[in-house]
């Protein structure tokens, strides 16, 4: 009977851990989001930020944010594309593959903050592009590259066998096998992988406080032209990221409603994310609905 | 008639061969060009990394004569000042020492949670653990670590002041945050690490008489311990590298504190304070490259060490 008790003890155990962090997620996940969504509004999400006075908004941020994950996504999908089919399609099973390997694992485990260094020390001072949009994005590429890499290399992978084969056996080449027949294959998971990972580089912060900047200069909406520097898309401008924001108004900021701010910007990206995380999901299935015959 | 067919059958070839240069050998090499030209690319990442945090992390020691093992024991972080000999005091160990106590005491206190929980959504209740818990330890993941940061700085700093005192900032509000940040990671990697033990084991084990617990304990947690500890280390060089989390709450006092509540450090607080008041070039930025160049080679043995236990992997 004893054996039976215990069993009875350590499924307790195993509920008790199991509530207990369900608990401590929905503490958090309440926390951000009862704090925080009601300092959003229209006023906020548009106004600049106040460096002194209370009321100021994070329209800059938010619109630098985007304009970082879009220029990232632009630099790091293609170079995930082609090195992704490599690592599935092309690698052979040799030193060369295993070096590779290792080099992806390698960039993958670096601490962000330390990628954001490296960051700073070549682009910003050894080019001398200075803190700019074009810095962050290349340091988010580089932040960003070996998770791209494999889920496009997994996406490729769970391509079937059999449809490689059947490309191959018409007579036409490998790579355009590749083009025409794998990669349309394998886009549902490529997509979503490219949004999950869209979360991600939203929310970095410690990549970005030494490349992208920790200001935004005084922009003009109606400028559209991406060599002046007062246009919001000049690439060579500083530029401040909500994540960014957050960090640098808890550890500097003067104003009187720093937590107010920082509570409506963290409830801000967390409920981004959590778009992000769901268009994922959804917009994967919708793609593989329409490709596929099931 | 002989010679006649000779001659089409060379033209035959001659075009194929020609159409063949032309288009399709020239597409797959292209094709190979700009694969290859990718994965070049992140070689010369990587590598250049490496290089140039390394060149500059080791000039504190060629350029500004401090030594290394005043780096690794000493207690004192004043690189801006120099002792007698004229070498800057760069005595990292606060620094390390910080480092290693939040890691290892968030991983302590995350590890049996992590994997409670991942044995409850395997084992015990899959149906309430993949529709419920597996969704929300996802969206976990992705909340940015600043988020975490603050709602340290707002919640756990002021708690711990009123309940335990001290300032509220140090390791113990550093551990409490990274063990919150880390759960994610561990329970979704434990999870793939337990439910890659082959249904028969379990079922080996059931058959024997053994209860549910009994199976958990010595079957599926014994096979899966390689995994689990991968997962844990994975777990671990995430809390070794997060900086601005870790830096918002631990309070940056570089002196070994002497209760977990009191202001401590980790290296990533004092390089993110430090890199934007310093000079590149100057003794005191060149410290801090030392201890970006710490950081790198931590996440380089976490990777040796996740590598090791892969090895040791039998499903």
């Amino acid at each position: 009977m004893n054996a039976k008790r215990a069993d009875r003890l350590a499924t307790i155990i195993f509920y008790a851990i199991a509530g207990f962090i369900v608990l401590l997620l929905a503490g958090l996940f309440g926390y951000i989001l009862v704090n925080g969504v009601s300092h959003i509004s229209w006023k906020f999400i548009t106004s600049p930020p106040q460096s002194f006075r209370a009321g100021g908004g994070i329209g800059p941020q938010l619109f630098n944010s985007f304009y970082l994950l879009i220029l990232t996504m632009i630099i790091s999908v293609p170079l995930a594309l082609g090195a992704g089919i490599y690592m599935s399609e092309y690698a052979k099973k040799n030193i060369f593959t295993d070096i590779l390997r290792t080099v992806i694992e390698v960039l993958s485990s670096l601490p962000s903050i330390v990628v954001g260094l490296f960051g700073f020390l070549f682009f910003v001072i050894y080019m001398g592009w200075g803190f700019s949009i074009l810095t962050g994005a290349l340091v988010l590429t580089i932040f960003n590259l070996p998770l791209m890499v494999r889920v496009v290399e997994t996406s490729l992978q769970g391509v079937p066998d059999a449809q490689r084969e059947a490309g191959l056996a018409l007579g036409i080449s490998k790579w355009e096998t590749i083009k025409k027949i794998l990669l349309p294959a394998a886009i549902p998971g490529i997509v979503t992988g490219i949004i999950l990972a869209s979360g991600r580089v939203f929310g970095e912060a410690a990549a970005l406080i030494y490349t992208a900047g920790m200001s935004t200069p005084i922009l003009d909406i109606s400028n559209w032209n991406p060599f002046s520097p007062t246009s919001p898309l000049n690439p060579m401008r500083p530029a401040e990221t909500l994540a960014v924001h957050i960090w640098k108004i808890n550890s500097e900021g003067l104003m009187p409603d720093v937590k107010e701010v920082s509570s409506g910007t963290s409830a801000l990206l967390v409920l981004l994310i959590l778009v992000f995380n769901i268009s994922a999901r959804w917009i994967g299935k919708f793609i593989y609905k329409r490709m596929t015959a099931s | 008639m002989k010679g006649e067919s000779i001659l089409e059958l060379k033209d035959i070839k001659m075009t194929e061969k020609q159409w063949n240069s032309s288009t399709k050998i020239w597409t797959e090499q292209r094709g190979r060009m700009i694969t290859l030209t990718s994965v070049s690319i992140m070689i010369i990442i990587a590598v250049s990394i490496l290089y140039f945090v390394a060149s500059k992390g080791f000039s504190t020691f060629t350029v500004n004569k401090a030594s290394i093992i005043d780096f690794f024991t000493g207690m004192q972080w004043k690189p801006s000042t120099l002792d007698d000999l004229g070498r800057p005091i760069v005595g990292a160990l606060p620094l390390i020492f910080g480092s290693f106590a939040v890691t290892l005491l968030a991983a302590i206190i995350c590890a049996p949670l992590a994997i409670g929980a991942a044995v409850f959504m395997t084992e015990i209740s899959p149906k309430f653990g993949k529709k419920i818990l597996q969704p929300v330890i996802e969206l976990l993941v992705g909340i940015p670590s600043v988020v975490y940061g603050f709602v340290g700085l707002s919640v756990v700093v002021p708690f711990l002041r009123e309940n335990i005192g001290g300032s509220g900032f140090g390791i113990a509000a550093g551990t409490i945050v990274l063990t919150i940040m880390i759960l994610p990671t561990i329970t979704s990697l434990s999870v793939d690490a337990i439910e890659a033990v082959p249904m028969q084991i379990r079922e080996a084990s059931l058959a024997l008489g053994a209860t549910r617990w009994q199976t958990i304990y010595r079957v599926i947690l014994k096979t899966s311990l390689p995994g689990l500890l991968t997962a844990i280390v994975f777990g671990m060089a995430r809390a070794f590298g997060e900086a601005l989390a870790v830096q918002m709450v631990i309070g940056n006092s570089t002196v070994i504190p002497s209760s977990l509540v009191e202001p401590a450090s980790t290296l990533t607080s004092i390089l993110t304070m430090g890199m934007g008041y310093t000079v590149m070039g100057k003794a005191e930025n060149n410290a801090l490259w030392s201890l970006a160049l710490v950081l790198l080679l931590m996440s380089l043995i976490f990777i040796i060490i996740i590598r090791i236990l892969g090895r040791r992997r039998v499903y």
